[in-house]
C-alpha cells in the first residue's frame, strides 16, 4: 500500500519534471536552427556554461554572499523591531488602539520608495539596503505576531497572572513559546520579502549583489550570463523557501499548519 | 457609555497620538538634530506637497503612476484568471503545469526586470510587461488554487446537467473560487505600485517613482517626502478600495452563509 503511494508520487514528480524539460530541449533546439543571436536570449547550454563560469570566478559567490548578508541583516532587524511591537500590542489592546492611527499611516508606504530617502541618508551600500528590507520586513511580523499573541489560549495568561510572573517573564515564558510556531510562519513569509526587496533594491540602484550583477550582465550584452544570474536567482529564492518550510516542519510540525491559513 | 461612543474616542485618542508623533518629528526638524538636507520638517513636507499640487506637477506624477500600476494590474487580472482557470479546470494541466508554476513563485519578480530591458528597452511596454509578470503570479495561483478547491460535488452536478466546460468556469468554478481569486488581486495590487516604481526609477518614466529619484538626486528633501507620502497614500487608498470592492463582490457569499 505504502509502496504504491511513494510510487505514485515518484510518478507525479516525473509528470512535473517533463514540462520545464521539454520547454528547455525545444528551446536549444530552436536557438541552434536559428543560429540565434540576441542581445536577450541565449541558449540553455550557454546559460549552463556562463553559470559554471561565474562561478569559476567565485564573481557569483560573492554577489549571493553580499546579497544574503543584506537579507539577513535585515530580516534580523525587522524581525526583532516587528516582534517587540506585535507582541506589545498584542498583549496591551490599549497600546494596539492608540498606535493604530500611526501604524495604518506608515504601513502602506511601499518599502521601495524609502529607497531615495536612505540613499541620500546613507550613501550606497549595505546600510541602506539593510534599513530598506527591514522596513519591509517588519509589518508582516508585527501583524502575524499580534495576532498570535491575541490568540493564545486565555487560560495560559491566567495561569501567568495567578504565578504572579513579573511582565518580562511572562512574555519570556509563556507568551513566546505558545505564539511561537505561529511567529515563525511570519518569518518565513518575511524571509521571502526580504530576499526580494533586497535584489530589488539592487536592480533598481545599489551596486551590489546578485541584483548588481544581474544588471551589469545586461548592460554588458551578456544575455547568457544575465540568464545564469536570473536562474541562480530563481534558484537561491527556492532554496530559501523549501528550507524555511522544512524548518518549521521539523520545529512545530502540526502545530505550526494552523497559523497559516490566518 | 454605548459602544460607538467608545470607538469614536479611541479613534480620537490615536489620531492624537499620531499627531504627537508629527509634532515629535516637527521638533527634531526644528532643532536640526537632524540635518534639514535629509530631514524636512512636517511643515516642509506639507508645503511642497501643496505647491506640488496646486501647480500640477504631482498630479502628472501621480497619474503617471496610476496608469502603470492600473494597466499592468489589470493586464495581469485578466491574463492570470484566464491561465489560472484554464489549468485549474484541467487535470491534465494540474498535473503538468502547476508544478513548474509553483517552483517559479519565490523567483523575486524584480529579476526580470533587466531581462525586460533587453527585450524592450527603457520603455513604457518594459514597465507594462514587468507589473503585468509580477503582479500575474498571486493572481493565477489563486485561480489555480481555488478552481482546485471547489465542492466536487457541483462538478457531479455540472456533469449530469451535460454543461460544457465554457459553462462549468463561468457559472460553478469562477463564483465558488472568486474569494480567493479577489484576495490573489489585492495582493498584486501592492506587487503592481512597488514595480511601477522600480520600473519608473530604473526607466526614467514618468511617475512618482521617477519625481521621488530625482528630488533625493538634487536634494530637495521637502520634494522627496512628499512623494513618499503621496505613494504611502496611493497605497493606502488603493488597498482600501480593493476591500470595499472584495465586500462588495462577495457579499452574496456571505449572505449565504
Amino acid at each position: 500500500m505504502t509502496t504504491d503511494k511513494a510510487k505514485e508520487k515518484a510518478k507525479e514528480k516525473v509528470k512535473a519534471l517533463l514540462l520545464p524539460m521539454a520547454v528547455l530541449l525545444a528551446f536549444e533546439a530552436w536557438a541552434r536552427a536559428t543560429h540565434l543571436q540576441s542581445d536577450s536570449l541565449a541558449p540553455p547550454s550557454e546559460i549552463a556554461m556562463a553559470l559554471a563560469g561565474a562561478f569559476a570566478d567565485f564573481s557569483i559567490l560573492t554577489a549571493t554572499r553580499d546579497t544574503l548578508f543584506s537579507t539577513f541583516a535585515g530580516l534580523a532587524i525587522g524581525t526583532v523591531i516587528g516582534l517587540a511591537l506585535g507582541i506589545a500590542f498584542g498583549i496591551s489592546d490599549t497600546l494596539n488602539r492608540l498606535m493604530e492611527v500611526t501604524v495604518e499611516a506608515i504601513r502602506p508606504i511601499p518599502s521601495i520608495a524609502l529607497l531615495p530617502i536612505a540613499l541620500i541618508a546613507l550613501g550606497f551600500g549595505y546600510r541602506m539596503e539593510i534599513v530598506i528590507v527591514a522596513f519591509a520586513c517588519v509589518w508582516p511580523i508585527l501583524i502575524l505576531s499580534r495576532a498570535a499573541v491575541r490568540s493564545i489560549e486565555p487560560r495560559l495568561m491566567e495561569v501567568s497572572r495567578a504565578l504572579r510572573l513579573p511582565a518580562a517573564q511572562r512574555v519570556w515564558k509563556i507568551i513566546i513559546p505558545a505564539a511561537l510556531p505561529r511567529i515563525f510562519v511570519a518569518f518565513r513569509l518575511s524571509a521571502g520579502i526580504a530576499l526580494i526587496v533586497a535584489v530589488t533594491v539592487e536592480i533598481a540602484i545599489n551596486p551590489l549583489g546578485l541584483g548588481a550583477g544581474i544588471m551589469l550582465a545586461q548592460q554588458a550584452l551578456r544575455p547568457d550570463l544575465m540568464l545564469a544570474y536570473l536562474v541562480w536567482i530563481g534558484v537561491i529564492g527556492y532554496a530559501l523557501n523549501i528550507l524555511l518550510v522544512v524548518a518549521q516542519h521539523r520545529l512545530f510540525g502540526r502545530a505550526a499548519l494552523s497559523g497559516d491559513s490566518a | 457609555m454605548n459602544r460607538i461612543a467608545t470607538i469614536w474616542l479611541w479613534r480620537a485618542a490615536s489620531f492624537a497620538v499620531a499627531a504627537s508623533f508629527i509634532a515629535l518629528w516637527q521638533l527634531i526638524a526644528n532643532l536640526k538634530l537632524v540635518s534639514p538636507v535629509f530631514l524636512p520638517g512636517p511643515d516642509r513636507a506639507w508645503a511642497s506637497l501643496m505647491r506640488g499640487f496646486s501647480n500640477g506637477d504631482l498630479w502628472s506624477k501621480l497619474a503617471g503612476t496610476l496608469e502603470h500600476m492600473a494597466y499592468g494590474w489589470l493586464a495581469a487580472s485578466i491574463a492570470g484568471i484566464a491561465i489560472g482557470a484554464i489549468i485549474g479546470s484541467s487535470r491534465i494541466m494540474r498535473t503538468y503545469v502547476a508544478p513548474s508554476l509553483e517552483f517559479l513563485r519565490p523567483l523575486p519578480v524584480s529579476a526580470i526586470i533587466p531581462v525586460a530591458i533587453a527585450m524592450l528597452g527603457l520603455t513604457q511596454a518594459m514597465a507594462l510587461f514587468v507589473i503585468a509578470f509580477g503582479a500575474i503570479w498571486p493572481i493565477m495561483l489563486a485561480t489555480i488554487h481555488g478552481f482546485a478547491a471547489v465542492e466536487p460535488r457541483l462538478y457531479e452536478v455540472a456533469r449530469s446537467l451535460q454543461m460544457s466546460r465554457l459553462a462549468v468556469i463561468l457559472k460553478i468554478a469562477l463564483p465558488s473560487a472568486s474569494p480567493d481569486i479577489l484576495a490573489g488581486m489585492r495582493l498584486s495590487l501592492t506587487v503592481a505600485l512597488i514595480l511601477s516604481v522600480v520600473c519608473e526609477i530604473l526607466a526614467g518614466l514618468d511617475g512618482l517613482g521617477h519625481w521621488v529619484l530625482l528630488s533625493a538626486r538634487a536634494f530637495r528633501s521637502a520634494d522627496l517626502f512628499a512623494g513618499v507620502i503621496l505613494l504611502g497614500v496611493t497605497g493606502y487608498v488603493t488597498s482600501v478600495a480593493m476591500s470595499m470592492a472584495e465586500h462588495r463582490l462577495l457579499a452574496w457569499q456571505a449572505s449565504q452563509r
